[in-house]
């Protein structure tokens, strides 16, 4: 009986080591390139080892029940009656439920710090028929502080295309240029179906939906060139509606700005 | 001492062909009806499987040069929509649920047996009706899910019969799903306690439940798209004031659901055939049932997680990712359970097993995705990408499909009288459970590194794993070969079955295989204890 609990005790930290093992050692991401990557990989990270530890402990229990307690060919008759475990139900209920509630917990943490659970200043008029009604994108800003500190930019995506209008330079590009380390909020309208704006290496996806402006904000950290990605599907050409989002210092990025700024035309 | 005769029912009997022509007619007999199911649904699933094979090929190289790409787009709405709801839907409730449930409550038909006929004999009009909607102006090319506006701004007549098609199928599972639920609660054998039904009968208690609650919320949305498409009404048209977003609420709140509905009896099935092999009772039947009824609880409340990315507010996107994860609480238990039932058995290593076993290990693995796909700032990188492709398949492949092959192994001898050969039995489950590892496993990757689903095009970078993903696709086209060879040459020279070759204790196995027309030939047994393995009255059979 002993010798069984210490064999057990050992395959159990041994599926712990391997998960952990695995789980710190093999990235499954792309590189990180904004404030949310990072917070986003924790999560990954450990969601990912507990995964593993479920997953490598159940197919050890299947594949060790398969072998150990398989038919051998003298055999025959049933095996024990036994029909249940009123304390092994109640383990098997409670462990997973706390597991669960606190990946949940954790995950809401994680959620705000990316701040997604950010009050909208309208708040109340999303329940109203309001035509200007904004909805909630990941990390939003109020009305307010777009215009006051970031960099604001208006997205209007259709079939099959992204365009981006700098308000403050006047001027609309297919190409997404914006400095690093600067927050960027963005205000996005459909002209025609359900799109998506998703950069995989900044881990944040919004739909941009005909009829609803959404609003998604982002710090991008590193400099470079991303793809910006259509993830939802919009039509034929859905596989191929991609735009670019260059990252650039501040400098760079002044000079590129200043060169396609346009000034009003006074008729 | 008089003997009834039902008058109407000997006519009956006397009208409906014999032999294998009453596959062919509007058959009253449950058997024949989850035959019907099974056979017709298999169809479909080569039909689906081949516009699979398509979208793989096409994929194994980064450029859209296989077919032109309109057509990959229908081709990928009707692969998801036939998958579905003509062969995923009507096998695991319609064929097994038509053959299994009346024999499990002891009654010798279903309650309603011609709304029965009537629900099996929708299906392959619509079928047909859809697959056939290709040649017409081209298939319905919105995905299965027909977000507007891109399903009303695509050719029309598609999505019309999509929709159609559809609607008609809704409507012959919610016949099943009122038939299930009367058969269960009405028709039980006198003396039958509802705690003594095997599993499956619950499962099917719980999942027709669902059908009948959520499905008519589907057919009403359908509905009123049909309105928006035909009639230029504007309930989902932005462009006339709609909202699309009320649309995905609508269609998520039949289509969480349906998930259940395809998994649900999955559960039940393994529930019979693990004790069986395993020589031992199901462990914690009591917790089963109310797992069961958590799943189905919980199951309604949680079809928001669809729609992270979508105009939703902060505190709902909360409220749905604690709700979803929570399922996994009452899904653990049955998993808990089940090894548990393999614990300390006499396991008996057929292809049956092999299968159930391979569900459990792929079906773990699809429900660890599925926690994390849960949690909203998981989801927001990942969603609409091809580890939500992953997810689903080793949910409803890796899961269902598993227990639907491990479900034809198990009761092909009690149907035919034969036993299927366990050679190519164990042939087909290693290359399926190989083929569809390696189809899948790799798409998480490429879905966290920045494939999105429903392309027909990618970034050249993500070619080799794609060609991986490819070949294990070819795999699993393959595995059906020994399969239908096996079922083919069993059914003209298989080793005869005799009555009970597994030495079963729940009812279908106590009488004759294949069983004669009202299922006994005296009175239906009390089957008090379909798990009782291993104690003293079943060591004398």
């Amino acid at each position: 009986m002993l010798n069984k609990n210490i064999y057990l005790i050992l395959i159990i930290s041994l599926v712990f080591a391997i998960s952990f093992w695995i789980g710190f050692n093999v990235n499954l991401l792309p590189a990180e390139a904004s404030i949310n990557a990072p917070i986003y990989d924790e999560l990954f990270k450990i969601l990912f080892i507990i995964g593993l530890i479920i997953f490598i402990g159940m197919t050890i229990a299947v594949i060790y029940s398969l072998f150990n307690f398989r038919k051998k060919n003298d055999q025959i008759g049933d095996g024990i009656a036994l029909e249940g475990n009123l304390r092994l139900e109640i383990v098997w209920t409670i462990i997973p439920s706390i597991i669960v509630l606190l990946i949940g917990l954790y995950s809401y943490n994680i959620y705000d710090r990316m701040g997604g659970m950010k009050e909208l200043n309208h708040n109340h008029e999303m329940m109203s028929s309001n035509p200007d009604k904004i909805w909630a994108g990941i990390s939003q800003t109020s009305d307010n502080e777009i215009s006051k500190n970031n960099l604001s930019i208006e997205v209007s995506a259709m079939q099959f295309a992204f365009l981006f209008n700098y308000p403050k330079g006047n001027f609309i590009t297919g190409e997404l240029h914006v400095p690093v380390d600067k927050k960027v909020s963005m205000k996005m309208e459909s002209k025609d179906v359900i799109h998506a704006f998703w950069v995989p290496e900044f881990r944040i996806k919004q739909d941009i939906i005909p009829g609803q402006p959404t609003i998604l904000n982002f710090t991008p950290t590193k400099v470079g060139k991303y793809s910006i990605i259509c993830a939802e599907l919009c039509g034929p050409y859905h596989g191929g509606m991609r735009a670019s989002i260059i990252v650039e210092e501040e400098s760079d990025y002044n000079d590129w700005f200043n060169k396609n700024k346009k000034t009003e035309v006074n008729l | 001492m008089t003997i009834s005769i039902d008058p109407q029912k000997t006519n009956n009997d006397s009208l409906q062909p014999k032999g294998w022509l009453r596959y062919f007619s509007f058959s009253l007999d449950h058997k024949v009806i989850g035959i019907q199911y099974l056979v017709c649904g298999f169809l479909f699933y080569l039909i689906g499987g081949t516009l699979a094979s398509a979208i793989r090929i096409e994929l194994a190289s980064p450029m859209s040069d296989f077919m032109p790409r309109d057509v990959y787009n229908q081709v990928l709405t009707l692969h998801g929509t036939i998958m579905i709801f003509l062969w995923i839907v009507p096998v695991v409730n319609g064929a097994f649920g038509n053959y299994l449930i009346p024999f499990y409550v002891g009654a010798r038909d279903m309650a309603f047996p011609r709304l029965n006929a009537v629900a099996f004999w929708l299906i392959p009009p619509s079928g047909l009706m859809l697959v056939a909607s290709y040649f017409v102006e081209g298939a319905a090319q919105a995905g299965w899910t027909a977000y507007p506006p891109l399903s009303i701004t695509t050719p029309q007549s598609g999505q019309i019969i999509w929709i159609l098609s559809v609607l008609l199928l809704g409507g012959s599972s919610i016949f099943g799903g009122i038939n299930f639920i009367a058969t269960i609660i009405k028709l039980r054998r006198p003396g039958l306690k509802l705690m003594q039904l095997p599993m499956y009968c619950w499962a099917m208690l719980g999942t027709s439940l669902l059908v009948v609650l959520s499905t008519p919320v589907l057919a009403g949305t359908l509905i009123l798209l049909s309105f928006d498409i035909i009639a230029n009404t504007g309930f989902f048209n932005p462009v006339l004031g709609g909202n699309v977003v009320v649309y995905q609420h609508l269609f998520w709140f039949y289509s969480h659901p349906a998930v259940y509905i395809m998994v649900l009896p999955a559960f039940g099935l393994v529930s019979e055939i693990l004790p069986v092999h395993a020589r031992k009772p199901l462990f914690g039947y009591t917790t089963m049932v109310f797992s069961i009824m958590g799943i189905v609880v919980l199951g309604l409340v949680v079809w928001a997680h669809h729609m992270f990315t979508s105009g939703t507010p902060p505190w709902m996107r909360l409220f749905f990712t604690i709700a979803t994860a929570f399922i996994a609480v009452p899904t653990g238990i049955k998993f808990f359970n089940w090894v548990a039932t393999l614990w300390g058995g006499k396991i008996s290593i057929n292809s049956a097993m092999l299968f159930s076993c391979g569900f459990i290990i792929n079906f773990v693995f699809g429900g660890i995705t599925g926690v994390a796909l849960a949690q909203v700032p998981f989801d927001i990188h990942v969603h609409d990408t091809y580890f939500v492709v992953a997810h689903f398949h080793y949910i409803v492949y890796g899961g269902t499909v598993f227990i639907i092959f491990s479900s034809i192994y198990h009761w092909f001898p009690k149907v035919t009288g034969k036993m299927l050969n366990e050679k190519l039995g164990i042939l087909h489950f290693i290359i399926t459970f190989i083929g569809f590892n390696l189809c899948f496993a790799p798409q998480h990757w490429l879905g966290l590194n920045g494939m999105p689903r429903r392309v027909a095009e990618y970034d050249p970078q993500f070619q080799f794993v794609n060609q991986i993903s490819s070949l294990g696709a070819l795999l699993m086209a393959i595995s059906t070969i020994p399969f239908l060879i096996n079922v083919f040459l069993s059914l003209r020279n298989g080793k005869d079955a005799g009555d009970n070759p597994w030495n079963a204790l729940t009812p279908e196995w106590l009488t004759s295989s294949p069983p004669p027309v009202e299922n006994w030939e005296g009175e239906a047994p009390l089957v008090e204890e379909p798990y009782g393995y291993g104690k003293q009255f079943c060591e004398q059979k």
